[in-house]
């Protein structure tokens, strides 16, 4: 056999020619997909004479570093960085703490009704946000917390997502009982037990959680556009948003500040990258 | 004595889970029947309600952009549903060779996901541009074509917001990956043994034992393609003549545009209704396509 299972065995007799297919299509793949964000750096770096240029200038020169700084100018994007990073990093508290919380009541306690509220969890993931987006604007409406990011942060304090809840059960369901109940023995309260045992136990977990929370919220774009107004209180997505509602957008400006509003996501998901992919698998595969 | 203990767990149980109970009586629970109750009332959030009994279902009936945003998003999931699972279970039994640099395409494939759906969208936008745009470069000097006008043309538009989608494979693709490198080996030494070909073993040995996942991901394909809302919002508006008007947006138009509360809840609760049979027939058709290793579940 000239390879192992279990990968996909080919039932040809040469497989260096194979071979060299298979780097073709992954290739061809790989500069599809990527492609987008390859153009958008090289358009970032063009001056307004190369940007104008018919043919498209495949490689700017000279590059225009400085479009990275000028873009930013234009709108008040420190303000929408800094009220992204109030956001994301909020939630992520948020999402992490909480989830870990109720995960932890779902698979440490026998209570009544545990069974129906964990399907009701569940079912919380199959639900669209955009369902009962009406009546949560009309309740923080209610609480005076439009154009405030209260909105957008408060639901991540109230258990996080479905979606983290269900992964962090799992992963507290394989911690062996016999731990938890010996420091019981000892008079470890149910919160030191979390505290102490399982949250230390779980930190790949916890960390898949933090990188999930961080990307989604940096990310998003249908929660602030609902409930924020003015542009002081603008996240870095509404921000690129209304730069590109412009009249006479500069494509420049606006693909250097499509680049820096990626910027940390890209940081994270490079470093992180294990927890990332090992998390994902896992939503899919085991349940 | 004992049900002292059992009172405990009770307690320590719920206390632990409170923040979630909390969570979902205002976000979820309680938001989808309340919707219910708004949808019978003509509410523009500044005036008090007015009673509208069932007719704002009525209206739903008659409203042309709400059949073409049914009509738009439906065009949308039958497409991108399948060329997704397809693309990326292709994509997950690529990059699952043992080849030189594998990692490295992995995370080349990941990364449109790991992008937001403004900047996809206004790298996309740029890419599409009639006059500057590489496509259309691509095409006049490449194919000798000149390209429509993409996300101006009524005809083009929900093509493009459709392959722009497709760029979105990574998240499908890592758990059909993280699927196939569950299979047991054993199952495929023992097709070579009987000289099994390629499709045999992919029709044979692939496809029935990554079923659950198939069903996991079509699952997650059809609630996200629903909700598609960014790409549009950003790039088309809905335009040009309603071509991209998806439901989401519609429904963000009512409430929040047009400030009709009311009529948005109804939207919002048909929505929720489409999503509720979309998944028991799901479920209940997957008890015949899903393979489940150790028998019934």
């Amino acid at each position: 056999m000239n390879q192992k299972p279990p990968q996909i065995q080919l039932g040809y007799s040469n497989p260096s020619l194979i071979r060299i297919f298979l780097y073709i299509i992954m290739i061809a793949g790989g500069v599809v997909l990527i492609f987008p964000i390859v153009w958008m750096v090289i358009t970032a770096l063009k001056g307004s004479e190369s940007l104008a240029a018919y043919p498209p200038n495949l490689f700017p020169w000279p590059m225009m570093w400085r479009n990275f700084i000028d873009g930013l100018k234009i709108l008040p994007f420190a303000t929408f960085y800094k009220n992204s990073l109030i956001i994301t990093i909020s939630c992520m508290i948020g999402d992490v703490l909480t989830s870990a919380l109720v995960a932890y009541g779902f698979s440490r306690f026998k209570f009544y009704g545990r069974e129906v509220l964990f399907i009701l969890v569940l079912s919380t993931m199959l639900l669209p946000l955009q369902v009962t987006i009406v009546p949560r604007f009309i309740l923080f409406r209610k609480f005076g917390w439009v154009d405030n990011f209260w909105p957008i942060i408060v639901p991540a304090f109230l258990g996080g997502s479905g979606f983290y809840i269900f992964l962090l059960r799992q992963f507290f369901m394989g911690i062996p009982n016999e731990i938890a109940d010996a420091a019981k023995i000892d008079g470890c309260s149910p919160m030191g037990i979390f505290w102490r045992i399982y949250l230390p136990l779980s930190k790949p977990a916890l960390a898949t959680i933090a990188i999930f929370s961080f990307m989604y919220n940096w990310n998003d774009f249908f929660v602030p556009l609902v409930f924020l107004n003015s542009k002081e209180k603008y996240t870095v997505q509404l921000g690129l948003n209304l730069f590109m509602d412009q009249y006479n957008v500069n494509w420049s400006y606006l693909m250097s500040n499509a680049i820096l509003a990626t910027l940390p996501c890209f940081i994270i998901f490079f470093f992180a990258q294990r927890f990332f992919i090992q998390g994902i698998a896992m939503t899919g595969v085991k349940e | 004595m004992l049900s002292r203990v059992r009172i405990k767990e009770n307690l320590w149980g719920y206390l632990f889970i409170m923040p979630w109970l909390i969570g979902f009586i205002l976000l979820w629970g309680g938001p989808v029947v309340s919707s219910f109750i708004i949808s019978l009332y003509n509410w523009s959030i500044l005036d008090p309600p007015k009673w509208l009994g069932l007719r704002n279902y009525e209206r739903l009936v008659t409203d042309q952009l709400f059949w073409q945003s049914l009509k738009v998003t439906g065009i949308y999931i039958i497409i991108v549903v399948p060329a997704l699972l397809f693309l990326s279970l292709f994509a997950a039994m690529l990059l699952n060779n043992k080849l030189r640099g594998v990692r490295l395409f992995r995370t080349i494939y990941y990364t449109p996901v790991v992008v937001s759906g403004v900047v996809l969208a206004v790298a996309w936008l740029w890419l599409l541009n009639p006059n500057y745009g590489f496509v259309n470069y691509f095409l006049r000097t490449v194919l000798g074509v000149e390209g429509p006008r993409w996300l101006n043309s009524s005809f083009w538009a929900l093509p493009s917001v459709i392959v722009v989608s497709l760029w979105r494979i990574g998240t499908t693709m890592v758990i059909f990956l993280a699927g196939i490198q569950e299979i047991p080996a054993q199952l495929y030494e023992a097709a070579d043994i009987d000289g099994a070909r390629w499709s045999a073993k992919f029709r044979f040995i692939t496809l029935p034992m990554l079923s659950p996942v198939l069903l996991f991901n079509v699952f997650m394909l059809i609630i996200e393609s629903f909700q598609v809302f960014t790409p549009v919002y950003v790039m088309t508006e809905g335009g040009p003549h309603y071509a991209t008007l998806m439901y989401v947006l519609y429904l963000y138009n009512n409430a929040f545009v047009f400030l009709k509360m009311g009529y948005a809840s109804a939207l919002a609760w048909v929505f929720f209704l489409i999503m509720m049979v979309f998944t028991i027939i799901l479920l209940k058709s997957s008890n015949r396509w899903v393979f489940y290793q150790g028998g019934e579940k």
